[in-house]
């Protein structure tokens, strides 16, 4: 990974102008120094190390579902387990992992690099959005030690009104986590309004951010009414308010309103960013501007906005009228258009680019592919009349296992391969990368597409046993999941060795154009930018960089050592009347 | 005034250093602002998206006031006449009159009269202080005939007019009350909170930490507590009223 010594050159320079040789990581060392940081990096980073923890246990959970269902009966666990762990498998995986999993890990990191500021706009805030988070989390482990929590990660009511156990704690972590979730969102808004650099106007921002923004406005408008429903579900059991539970009164249909109100637009917190990382992996793993800037741009505010019209289609069978069924039915067809402009826009991305298969690559190529099956049975569930069949099947497990875990996830992944030089300064094992994604692709594809095919053959969701003839297509999915487990633990092993033996990493290893990249050291400054950039074109316009990149013929294609590095935005000047201002 | 800017020019952002170690920074301003100015709208942005998570919070309990009186209308019109709309109405306008004083001390604090701006945040707290005593006495009023939200809903006696005993022959009516408690319920923590904060930034002001030239966290608390007010305005009436 020698190449790009010129961005390092570049970078190097820069440092010693300035006569202070530290990085991030250097400056203010110690846990308290780091607990008490409001260095977005160092927030990111923080956030990244307790994500990763609950993604281990909560695949750890998923793996023992898995076992479980391998054959008929009792495996390794009873039934009343069994119910606690895949309910603690999804809430933890979707409330606690997934939600914050891009925005709280690269949005930290990289979205203030990204647009040219020092800091997001509430450094303070942030910090106390990892606190509120780690609050949550340990509420959540209170929850199990008060005995656990059956429900499913849905919480229905009347059941999760009744159940005993520790669904108040979990709740309550949910209530409390959502605003960690608010923070980050209402954080990045006000960042991306007020703090860019100059010349970064709204068309010159990186894609990433654009997927942050709508995940912000997301977050901000759709987390509260989880709040509310959570703080309503604890009334009804501890005072039996009686606006849920039927038995007192209550609606249980409500609450699946207030649940889905949020919950579906919360598929595209977790999604949106995905699309953000995705954009930034094509084009710079194409060598190519990237295809339709605004057409991505703003579908992934379409997205945003139809998101929050489109929660009924939970809730076909939950005996809502026919006509809301139909209309949030056709209003669900509609996000498959800003989806496939997407999808569509990264493909012709690609056409006839300079494509270079790295791990990051990688990564977006099987999103591309597993996305597109998630979304695709996402249209089929959305179908009414086929919905009846499917709902409550593992075809709706799969379905949304391919969107999360097939999107959300690989971008994740993809985009922690990315950036890993940028925030380790080191660099990851290529090979040992590749055949990582290649075990994490196939264990997937066998441990997801047999649930689709045992749904549409009828095998219910959550249950513990099942008949004769779904237990072939149970085992290939145990046994796929087993795979994906040991592609992700090789991900584990080769990230935590390349922190401490990783060949260094040079400032612009990918050759990418953004500034994060082209802007700042290696390892960037506590500060980020030593001097503020003045930006001066569009974040993928590899071409306006032709002088460094030659004409672009055959620059990449696996070639890393043949890669020039698009040059460093220049300085802002400092005392400029004329400076373009944020609007 | 504190005058601790070193040029006389209008604040344009662009003014300021944008170098790091910059020497001349204003007391308030922080390393990662290019000016007071990109500063100051920051956070005003901010406050309003907080205000906007504050609605939607409501909005859910609207939401179920609405689903509920539409099921079951005559219940909430009877539920409804046992609150005292007086009292509400009292209410009302003491909130009103503290949105009017936290405004008016943002207007001098703006002027740069410190003082004046101080005696009216603790105007403020004193009228929200007013709010809570009419409210707790409403409430008693109500737990004194077995008026409770929910489980513990049993209604009995006769007071002020008012035949409580009757509400248990309605079929929903602890629905009404349960949404009555819970919304003028988190509304009164709101105006708690509102309390403490309003009372920070009052310690702030008399200790001389604002001036003109910044009051960021005086505007933004004034915005809070007019929400809070706002809430109130569509409580009062859905509640009292209708």
């Amino acid at each position: 990974m020698d190449a790009a010594t010129k961005g390092a050159e570049v970078a190097h320079e820069e440092h010693h102008d300035e006569a202070h040789d530290q990085n991030y990581l250097q400056y203010e060392p110690g846990i308290w120094n780091w607990l008490t940081t409001k260095d977005h990096k160092k927030i990111g980073i923080m956030y990244a190390v307790s994500l990763a923890l609950v993604f281990l246990v909560a695949g750890v959970l998923a793996i023992m579902v898995r076992t479980e269902l391998v054959s008929q009966g009792e495996t390794i666990m009873d039934a009343d387990t069994y119910n606690q762990v895949f309910t603690m498998h999804g809430i933890l995986m979707v409330f606690l992992f997934l939600v914050p999993s891009i925005p709280a890990i690269l949005g930290n990191f990289v979205l203030p690099l990204q647009i040219g500021a020092k800091d997001v706009a509430f450094p303070r805030l942030n910090l106390a959005s990892w606190y509120v988070y780690m609050i949550g989390a340990i509420m959540t482990c209170a929850a199990l030690y008060f005995g656990g929590v059956d429900t499913g990660w849905t919480f229905y009511t009347p059941y999760s009104s009744s159940t005993g156990g520790g669904v108040i704690w979990m709740t309550s972590a949910i209530f409390v986590s959502g605003f960690a979730s608010i923070f980050t969102g209402l954080n990045f808004i006000v960042t991306i309004h007020k703090m860019r650099a100059p010349g970064m106007t709204w068309n010159r921002l990186p894609l990433f951010v654009w997927g942050l923004y709508a995940t912000s406005i997301v977050q901000v408008l759709a987390t509260p009414v989880i709040g509310i429903t959570m703080l309503l579900l604890i009334l009804e059991r501890t005072m039996g308010i009686g606006i849920f539970d039927p038995a007192l009164g209550g609606d249980p249909v409500l609450f699946q309103h207030f649940f889905w109100f949020y919950s579906h637009p919360a598929v595209y917190i977790m999604i949106l960013p995905a699309f953000g990382v995705l954009s930034e992996l094509i084009a710079t793993f194409s060598r190519q501007r990237i295809f339709g800037y605004r057409a991505i741009a703003l579908s992934s505010v379409a997205i945003a906005m139809l998101g929050f019209l489109v929660w009924g289609h939970h809730m076909f069978v939950s005996g809502q009228s026919a006509i809301s069924s139909i209309i949030f039915s056709l209003i669900t067809y509609l996000i498959g258009i800003p989806s496939g402009i997407k999808v569509f826009n990264w493909v012709a991305t690609m056409y006839r680019g300079s494509i270079w298969l790295q791990t990051p690559m990688l990564y977006a190529l099987s999103f591309l592919f597993l996305f597109t099956i998630g979304g695709f049975t996402g249209i089929m569930v959305g179908v009414l009349a086929v919905d009846v069949h499917l709902h409550d099947t593992y075809y709706v497990v799969g379905h949304f296992h391919y969107v999360m875990m097939g999107g959300s996830v690989m971008a994740l992944l993809g985009g922690m391969h990315y950036w890993w030089p940028k925030i380790t300064g080191r660099m990851y094992n290529e090979t040992l990368g590749k055949i990582a994604v290649f075990l994490i692709f196939v264990g997937f594809n066998a441990t997801f597409f047999s649930q689709l095919v045992l749904g549409a053959k009828g095998m219910p969701r959550r249950y513990y046993d099942y008949v004769d003839r779904f237990e072939a297509l149970h085992q290939i999915s145990t046994y796929g999941s087993y795979v994906l487990a040991l592609g992700l633990f090789i991900v584990l092993f080769y990230g935590v060795y390349s922190m401490f033996f990783g060949p260094k990493a040079p400032a612009n290893p990918w050759a990418a154009a953004t500034l994060e990249w082209t802007n700042v050291a290696a390892l960037p400054d506590p500060h980020n930018f030593v001097r503020t950039p003045l930006v001066t074109r569009g974040p993928y316009d590899f071409h306006l960089a032709d002088e460094v990149f030659g004409s672009g013929d055959g620059v990449g294609d696996g070639q890393a050592a043949s890669l020039d590095v698009p040059e460093p935005a220049p300085a802002a000047p400092e005392p400029s009347e004329e400076a373009p201002q944020n609007a | 005034m504190a005058t601790d800017t070193t040029t006389d020019t209008p604040a344009a952002p662009a003014q300021t250093e944008v170098d790091l170690h910059d020497e001349e920074h204003l007391s308030h301003l922080q390393h990662h602002f290019v000016s007071s100015e990109q500063q100051f709208d920051s956070a005003k942005l901010g406050m309003w998206l907080f205000l906007i998570t504050e609605v939607l919070l409501f909005s859910g309990m609207f939401v179920a006031y609405a689903v509920f009186r539409q099921w079951h209308p005559e219940t909430f019109a009877a539920a409804s006449q046992t609150l005292d709309w007086q009292l509400g109405g009292l209410n009302t306008v003491v909130l009103l009159a503290s949105s009017f004083t936290i405004a008016l001390a943002i207007h001098f604090i703006q002027k740069g009269e410190a003082m004046k701006s101080f005696w009216l945040q603790v105007g403020t707290i004193a009228l929200a202080g007013v709010f809570l005593v009419v409210k707790y006495f409403e409430y008693t009023s109500k737990f004194e005939h077995g008026v409770f939200p929910g489980a513990m809903f049993d209604p009995h006696g006769v007071a002020h007019g008012v035949d409580y005993g009757a509400l248990a022959s309605y079929a929903y009516a602890p629905q009404f009350f349960s949404i009555y408690f819970v919304m003028t319920g988190i509304h009164g923590f709101h105006v708690v909170v509102g309390m403490i904060l309003i009372g920070w930034i009052a310690s702030r002001t008399y200790r001389g930490h604002f001036s003109s030239e910044y009051y960021t966290h005086i505007e933004l608390s004034g915005l809070y507590w007019h929400l809070v007010d706002l809430v109130w305005i569509f409580l009062f009436p859905l509640l009292y009223l209708v």
